[in-house]
Parts: structure tokens; sequence; C-alpha cells
């Protein structure tokens, strides 16, 4: 097993999980807020609708759907009230 | 019927016009080749700014200023009109001297600016580089979303008849022809159609100017003036070849929009990497960080220069054909003052400001 | 940085069924070829991470080829734009790569296409394909009730594979007819391994509701729940789930060869028999020249990779049994067409543009999608309207054209 950080708290994962499904293994279904302010997940699976970016490793904007989880992975999510204002980027 | 006015191409000059005449109670047709602010309006950065490299830039530039700060109160929201001032970049000592220059020439004109320290310029834009000398802030200018404000314009000239999608092909004594064999009747034309100006009245000497900008995903707070380096003065955006400079725009959105290149000759639409690569270089020249921000768009524009920099605004020879093209790179913010001018002279009217300086018939040489 | 150049002969954009076929195909001709594929996995949306487990026996054979062939594979690399003459540039975790070819060819698959109803946006409503994705990415839905929602033949496997995965199907809400579905079902004696699946499929969703001419109209947030209500025959019917999966068909990735200037006819890449665009060094299989399922990407993989190696008996001798899966392509077409209906689901505040949060209100009002976009941003954000695109083109009946460098998001540096 895979051990990462969602919004602090330590989640373990199995290796070839994808972050969109950890998080949503996890419990939270709000990755990012819209321009506009609105709870968004993930949509489309496979990295085209962009709804399912999050802060990974301090980077923010990141197609969550798209990259597998990695040992000791820090991820933000909007549902983290601190990191709500940068998971625009 | 017979309109008072035909204004040929609803950019952003053309729709000032339509608005400034139809106010003035004249009847007014609009009439755009392909779609509402899609040629080089739709092109540009929506930089509201006062340059200083003539005194008849000035004066127009100026006055164009005051008459978009009187219109941002009736602005809608959605044109996003922001007051972020603009900062002009210095890179060293020899650039501090342009600074003071500048600020010198603003200020014997009663405008306000600001000279910044090498501290202070790091204070107002913490993403530029450690190192750079300082810069001029220009408090009083613009940017505004350039497309929603030439939607605004046109709504203001209302009850302007917008004939949109139909090419003018012919401009007559006492009208316009367009390309379905249709006659627009008018006793005045004003002729606004940017790199297409020319065709129409040959009188107009314009070159096409090709740029290229790229914006970025939100980033809110990265960039907050518009920033533009004082180095072109020493190298680049000569008159015969390709040139960039660091140009950064804050939106209201977040977004970053990154420019400037401009090149001369050539026709061809597309996106140039290897110029695109340079003018994106020079920016990360001044703010290392914006390499790892995400690009969302590229996209190239044609500007309409003319040989002396300044735009052709007024009556072609004693035709009824008056000229409201030619502005380069500063069409956004010398749309309103353009549209004042040509309204006083139809109208026969003295300006606020000298009308000389733009006539179309002035002998035009490359200074 | 932009730095490494990599010059193949023959340069595979997608490493799908028909990528992967075509793949296979050139390399009997023993030049170089590559495959460049977006994912971390080969097998496309269809096959990857199945592949080598207990996935179809087609991926196996042909993955088991791929090594045998030595084809060189680029994973992790988006392709966002061009450079010179026969070139593309792909964005990797390295860095911008760019890749020099004698013959590309585009197997770039589809993506679902989304219609914009009230609650669309909210989370846990998923795309069908893109819940399916999500689970065979770890996502784990034991004992969660979901409601699959839609058209097409995809929302049948979706279906079938959730609850493989242990989820709860409350029912298969399809908008298309009976009537079209029965005759589409008896078209299906022209393709005997599809009606097998199909029966197949069927007998093991027995007792799941499968009702047909029958549409979502919207979804709303209840406590932890969504309630979903569905139209069927003039009456509304609400679903209590966790999820909802629901997607309206497919749409082709046809932003490439759009950029590249292939003729695109009604949405898709224009291609000869052989499999060629309008543009000689340029081919494409799969669903950018047509939607026809995995069978129709293998055939026509095949035939481009034969095609682009000049080996044209061999691209010949599979002509027929092209032309029968472009037969099921058009009945696929002709049985899921959208309904009138669902032109009336999105309300003036529904979100069209889920990256601006562009509303059906404000958009209704323009000529055009160019006009939309300067106007409102409707498209400009960073899916660069891959989502609102297809909806746009539904709704508004907009050609929805315009593709712009670059063709996906990329980092300044790598530009």
């Amino acid at each position: 097993m895979i051990e990462i950080r969602i919004d602090g708290k330590t989640i373990r994962s199995k290796p070839g999980t994808t972050v969109a499904a950890a998080i949503l293994n996890a419990g939270t279904d709000h990755f990012r807020a819209s321009v506009r302010g609105g709870r968004r997940g993930p949509l489309c699976g496979m990295g085209i609708c962009f709804e399912c970016r999050v802060k990974i490793n301090g980077a923010p904007g990141q197609r969550s759907c798209t990259i597998l989880v990695e040992q000791g992975m820090e991820i933000e999510t909007a549902a983290n009230e601190d990191s709500a204002a940068d998971s625009h980027g | 019927m017979t309109y008072d006015i035909a204004i040929i191409g609803a950019g952003i000059v053309g729709a000032a016009c339509a608005a400034s005449l139809s106010r003035e109670g004249m009847s007014v047709a609009l009439i755009e080749a392909k779609g509402i602010a899609t040629g080089t309006t739709a092109a540009g950065m929506g930089h509201i700014v006062v340059m200083d490299d003539s005194e008849a830039q000035f004066a127009l530039s100026d006055l164009s200023q005051k008459l978009w700060n009187e219109m941002a109160t009736r602005l809608p929201t959605d044109c996003e009109y922001e007051h972020c001032g603009t900062i002009w970049v210095a890179a060293d000592e020899q650039e501090m001297a342009e600074v003071r220059r500048k600020h010198a020439f603003y200020s014997a004109r009663g405008l306000t600016s600001e000279v910044l320290d090498e501290k202070a310029l790091h204070d107002a834009e913490p993403n530029l580089r450690e190192g750079l000398a300082g810069g001029l802030l220009v408090t009083g200018d613009s940017v505004v979303y350039q497309l929603k404000a030439t939607s605004y314009l046109i709504e203001d000239a209302k009850p302007a008849k917008v004939i949109s999608g139909r090419k003018v092909t012919n401009v007559a004594s006492d009208g316009v022809w367009l390309e379905t064999n249709e006659k627009i009747r008018a006793k005045y034309i004003v002729n606004a159609a940017g790199i297409g100006a020319a065709s129409l009245s040959p009188e107009l000497k314009i070159i096409k100017r090709k740029g290229h900008l790229v914006i970025t995903d939100r980033y809110p707070g990265f960039v907050s003036h518009q920033l533009i380096e004082l180095g072109y003065l020493k190298s680049a955006h000569g008159k015969d070849s390709d040139s960039v400079a660091f140009n950064a725009q804050p939106r209201s959105t977040g977004q970053i929009l990154l420019g400037s290149s401009r090149q001369f000759g050539i026709d061809d639409a597309g996106v140039d990497r290897e110029l695109l690569r340079r003018m994106t270089s020079r920016a990360f020249e001044y703010m290392p960080r914006l390499r790892e921000l995400s690009a969302v768009r590229t996209w190239t524009g044609f500007r309409p220069a003319t040989p002396d920099n300044l735009p052709y605004i007024g009556r072609i020879g004693d035709s009824n054909v008056f000229a409201a093209a030619g502005h380069e790179g500063l069409g956004i913010t010398t749309s309103l003052g353009t549209a004042e001018l040509i309204t006083d002279e139809i109208l026969g009217r003295d300006s606020r400001i000298d009308r000389t300086p733009y006539s179309p018939n002035r002998e035009v040489a490359a200074h | 940085m932009s730095g490494t150049t990599i010059t193949t002969d023959i340069l595979i954009i997608g490493g799908g069924p028909a990528g992967m076929a075509a793949a296979v195909a050139a390399s009997e001709s023993g030049r170089r070829v590559t495959i460049v594929d977006d994912n971390p996995r080969l097998g496309g949306q269809i096959w990857r991470a199945e592949l080598g487990k207990n996935g179809s026996p087609d991926a196996n054979k042909l993955l088991a080829a791929l090594a045998e062939r030595r084809i060189d594979l680029i994973n992790n690399a988006q392709i966002f734009g061009t450079d010179r003459d026969r070139s593309l540039l792909a964005e990797t975790g390295a860095g911008t790569i760019t890749l020099g070819y004698n013959k590309l060819i585009v197997a770039t698959g589809a993506r679902e296409r989304f219609l914009a109803f009230p609650g669309w946006t909210l989370p846990g409503v998923f795309g069908a394909g893109g819940l399916q994705a999500l689970v065979k990415g770890g996502f784990d839905v034991s004992g969660k009730r979901i409601l699959v929602a839609g058209t097409g033949p995809l929302l049948l496997v979706v279906a079938e594979y959730l609850r493989s995965k242990g989820a709860q199907i409350a029912a298969i809400v399809e908008q298309a007819p009976v009537s079209k579905i029965i005759r589409f079902g008896l078209g299906l004696w022209n393709a005997p391994a599809k009606l097998a699946q199909g029966l197949e499929l069927r007998s093991r969703l027995a007792g799941i509701p499968y009702p047909k001419g029958s549409w979502i109209k919207s979804v709303r947030k209840t406590g932890e729940m969504l309630t979903a209500a569905i139209s069927k025959g003039g009456r509304e019917r609400q679903f209590e789930c966790e999820y909802v999966a629901c997607g309206f068909h497919l749409v082709p990735n046809i932003e490439l060869p759009s950029l590249l200037g292939c003729s695109i006819v009604q949405g898709f890449v224009s291609v000869d028999e052989y499999q060629r665009s309008s543009i000689p060094t340029i081919l494409a299989a799969g669903e950018p020249t047509g939607i026809g399922g995995v069978e129709a990407a293998l055939i026509e993989g095949k035939i481009a990779g034969f095609a682009s190696t000049d080996e044209t008996r061999k691209a010949e001798a599979l002509f027929a049994k092209r032309d029968r899966t472009s037969r099921f392509a058009e009945s696929l077409k002709a049985t899921f067409a959208l309904r009138n209906e669902l032109l009336t689901l999105a309300e003036a505040e529904t979100f069209v543009c889920r990256c601006e949060d562009v509303t059906f209100g404000v958009l209704k009002d323009f000529n055009s999608w160019r006009e939309a976009k300067l106007q409102t941003r409707c498209g400009m954000g960073p899916c660069q309207g891959r989502v609102c695109g297809a909806a746009c083109e539904f709704l508004f009946k907009w050609h929805v054209d315009s593709v712009r460098p670059p063709i996906f998001p990329v980092k300044l540096e790598n530009l």
C-alpha cells in the first residue's frame, strides 16, 4: 500500500490508483471550486474536462484523474477550506 | 432611406464612432464584414494607456483615457474595467534615466506617476525577478475587456442599425456598396475598417503589423499592474526586424495576458513558434516564475500601422469619407478620442485637442 | 525545457485499439514505429487498466505483438501543437519533445458527449464512461446505488462493469425510443460477435430496469444522496442514488487533425479507403473518422498501419471487413440520435461551460460559437471547449470550430 495525505489526513491506497480515485475513496467529492465558487468533482475521468483539478505537492491545477498515487504525495482539495482560493489554478 | 452616417467596421473604433454620432441624434448604419469586434479588436490586450512618444499621441491617448474614465462609471461589470495602473519596468540605470524622463513628461502635463526604486518595484510586483533597477508607475492607466466594451458601445449606439456579415466592396460619394450589390445610402461615410481601411480608401497608407499573445490559466494576484519593459528602447522594436518585449497584463479573472511581438511584412496569421518562444523567454527574464504557469491559448493579430505611428482621423480630401483607422496597437485606448474628433468634425465643431496631426491629408513620412 | 527531438517513420498518436493495431500492422514493414499516448498506460479508454490481466484477447494479442516488434512507446506525453513541417510537439514530465515523422496516424479516440441539465455540475454526477474510468483507476463503488443515464451502447457496458464491481444499478435510462433499439438489435445479425456480446450483456444485467424513450431531466442534492428526475412517457419518476453516470454517446477527438489542417466533414476526419486524410502524410483510424466502436477501430487501425507503409495489398484485403463495421457505425448513429426533448433540459441558470461558469441563459442569445466565445469566454477555459462545445453544437446548432494552439494547456516554458 501507498501512503498519501489528502487535506492533511493520511490515506492508504493501492498502487496503480489514480489520485482522483483515492480522493473519492477518502469520501471527498469537492475537488475544486469553480470560478463562481461552485463545488465541482470529476466528470470525464480521462483528463479532458479539468473538473478534477487539485493541488498535488504544492502544484495547483493538477488533473487528478490522470496522475497515479505515489508514496508521500500531498494532496489538497477545495474541500480543505484553506486551499479553496488556490484551487482555481 | 439615407442614413446620416455609414460606418465601415464594427471593431471598437467603429463602435465608438457609432455611439458618439448616435448620441448627437444622427442616424447611423454600422456595417461589419465578419462579426462584431472579431478583427484587430479581438486580438488586442485592452490596455488603456497614456503614451508619451509624441505630443500628438499623448494628446489623443490622454483625451481618450479621460473619456474611458467617464464611461467607466456606466460600464457593466462584465467589461472588467480595472484601474490597475501601468508599471514601466527599468532593468538598469540607463533605463531609470528614461523613467525619470517619462515622469517629468507626465508631470509637466498634469498626469500622476510615481518613480519606483528597486524595493518599491519589488513590493508592487513580487514576482518580478530581483535586481531590477525600478520603474515608473502610471496610476491612471487601466485594463478593459475590450470585446464586452465594444458590445456596450454598440448597445449605447442604439438606434443605430447594425449590418453584420456583409462586406463593403466600394465606397461612393453617397453611400457604400455591399458585396450583395446592395447600396447603403449615407451623407457621410466613416472608414473604420482597420487593416482593411486602405483597400477602400487608397489615400490611406496602412501597414499590417503582426503580433502574438498568450493567455494563461487563472492565477489571481500573480501580477497586479500592467507591466511593460523599457528595454525595447535599447534593443528591440526596430522598424525593420521582428522584435519582442516583455508585456504582462493582469485580467480580472486572474488570467495573465502576455505579449508582445511585432513583425512587419507577414500575411500568414499562424502562430510562429520560434517568435513565440522568444517572446516568452523575454518574459521569463523579467518574471522567472511565469515558466511554471499553464498557457491556455495563443493567438496572433494584425495591427494597422501607419508610417508615422499616428492614426488617420478626419475627412479625406474634400470627400464625404472620413478616416478612423490606423491606430496600430493603441486602438482600444484611442477609440473614444477618435470618435469624439470625428463627431466634432462632422458637426463642424472645434475639438478639445488639435485635430491636424491626425489628418489623413497630412504629409506622412516615417520618423 | 524544449530540446529532445525524436524522429520516426510512422508516428501514431493514441495508444488505444486503433493505435495499437496500426502500430503492429505498420511494423510488419520493418520501419520505425512510435506510439505516443497521453496516459501512463496503453489501451485507450476501453482497454486501459485491464491490459495483461483478464482483458480482452484482442488486447493481449496486440500487447504481445507490440512488445515483440519493439515498437517505441512514449507514455504520458500530451500533444499540444505542431512545429515545422511534419513534426508535432508533446509536453512530458521532462519538458517538451519534438516528434518528427514521415507518416502520421491519428488514433486519438473519442470522448463522451455531455448535455447540460439542471444539476449536472453537482459532484457525484459523472460521465458514464467517466465513472467507469474512475473505477478502473481504483474508485471503489461497491454497495453504491448508481443511476446510469443518457444514450448509446456504452451505458450497458458501463452498467455491467459497475455491477461487476459491486455497485447497485438503479436503472439504465436510455433516451432512444424502443422502436429504434429493436431495429438496432435486429441489425446486429450482420455482426454476430456484437450480437452475442449484446445478448450476454443483457442477460447479465437482467433485473435492472432499462427504460427506453426515457431521459434524465435534472439532478438535485438531497442530504447525502442525489435525486434524479427521469421523464418516461410524459410522466416524471424520481430515483434516489449516490451517483449518476450520464453520457450521451461519443464525440471524436479531432483537435489535432483540425490543427494540422485535415479536412473535417460533419465533425469527423474525412478519409479515403486507405484511411488517408486530405493531407497525404496523415492517416486517421478509429473514432476520429466515425464512431464505430472497438471492432471498427481495430480494422481501421490495421488498414492505416499497412497503408502508411505502402503495403497496399494487405490494406485492400481488409476493406470488405471494414465496410461491415462502417455499416454498424451508421446504425449506431441513427439509433442513438438525440431527441429534441433534450434541447429543453437546460434552464436559464444551468451552466453550459463548466470551466468559465457560463449559463444557458447567457449563451442562448448569441449567433455563433466564435461570438459566444469572445463575449462570454464560453469554451475558453482549460478544457478549451471539449465539454461545452459538443453541448453547444447540439443546443444551438453552432458550428464549433477554430482550433488554436496549444490544443491542450501547456506550461509556458514548454510552449
